[in-house]
C-alpha cells in the first residue's frame, strides 16, 4: 500500500513539473490572460467602476463575489482558531487515559 | 484581556502619538482605497495593529480597547454581513448581486453609486478583519493566562 501511494505521488508530481515546459513565457503578450480579459479590465475599469484604481476596481467590482468569499473565509479562519484555542471542552473527544499507553 | 501591562512611562507618552496615527491613518486607507493604493483589507490591518498596540501597552487600563472576545466574534461576522448587504441592496435595487449601478440610493452619476458601493464593502471588510486579528490574539493570550 506504501510503495503504491509512493508510486502514485511520483507519477503525478512528474506530471505537474512536466506541464511547466508548456507554460508561456513570463511577460509574453501573445499568452492568453494577456489576449483575453486583461485589456479590456485596463481599457474599462475606469468607465466601468468609477474608480480610478484598476486593482480596487477589479477586486471590489468585476471581482466582487469572490472578495465577498474571501472575507468569508478570514471569518471563519478566525472562528476557527477561537475554536481550536479556547479552553472549552464542549464536543472534544473525552480523554482516556489508556489512551497513552 | 490582559491583565498586565508591557513597558513604562516611555512606552505609555509613545502610546499618545503611535495609536491615534494609526487609527487615523486606517480610516485615511480605507477611503482613499478606492483611488489610490490601499483599501479594506490593508486598513483593517492598521487598524487592528493600533488596537493590539494599546492593548500591549496599557493591559488592563485599556478600556475601550478591551473588546471582549465575544463581542469581537459578533463584529467580525456583521463586517462579513455588511458586504453580503451591499449584495442584496443591489438585488432589492433590480440589479444583479454587488452590481453597484442598481443600489437603492438615487444620485445622478453612476459611477458615484459605484464609490459608494466600493465603499460600503471595504468598511465591512476592514471590519472583519480587524476583529479576526482581535480575536486570534485574545484567544491565544487567553490560553496563555489560564
Amino acid at each position: 500500500m506504501r510503495g503504491f501511494v509512493i508510486t502514485v505521488l511520483a507519477l503525478l508530481t512528474g506530471l505537474f513539473c512536466s506541464s511547466v515546459l508548456f507554460l508561456p513565457v513570463i511577460g509574453d503578450p501573445d499568452s492568453a490572460p494577456n489576449q483575453h480579459i486583461s485589456p479590456v479590465y485596463i481599457s474599462q475599469s475606469e468607465l466601468d467602476t468609477g474608480s480610478p484604481n484598476i486593482v480596487t476596481g477589479t477586486l471590489a467590482d468585476y471581482r466582487g463575489f469572490d472578495t465577498m468569499w474571501e472575507t468569508t473565509v478570514m471569518y471563519l479562519s478566525g472562528l476557527t482558531a477561537v475554536l481550536i484555542l479556547s479552553k472549552s471542552t464542549m464536543g472534544r473527544r473525552p480523554e482516556k487515559e489508556d489512551d497513552y499507553e | 484581556m490582559m491583565k498586565d501591562p508591557f513597558g513604562g512611562m516611555l512606552l505609555n507618552i509613545a502610546f499618545r502619538l503611535l495609536v491615534p496615527f494609526s487609527l487615523v491613518y486606517a480610516v485615511y486607507v480605507l477611503i482613499l482605497g478606492e483611488s489610490s493604493p490601499g483599501g479594506g483589507f490593508q486598513a483593517g490591518v492598521v487598524m487592528g495593529f493600533g488596537i493590539i498596540l494599546a492593548r500591549l501597552i496599557l493591559g488592563e487600563d485599556a478600556k475601550i480597547f478591551n473588546v471582549r472576545i465575544e463581542t469581537s466574534l459578533v463584529l467580525a461576522g456583521c463586517g462579513t454581513f455588511i458586504y453580503a448587504l451591499a449584495g442584496w441592496l443591489t438585488l432589492v435595487g433590480g440589479g444583479k448581486f454587488l452590481d453597484y449601478s442598481f443600489l437603492p440610493v438615487s444620485m445622478e452619476a453612476t459611477h458615484e453609486l459605484h464609490a459608494l458601493g466600493i465603499l460600503m464593502i471595504e468598511t465591512g471588510v476592514t471590519i472583519c478583519v480587524m476583529m479576526t486579528i482581535l480575536n486570534i490574539m485574545d484567544a491565544v493570550v487567553r490560553r496563555s493566562e489560564d
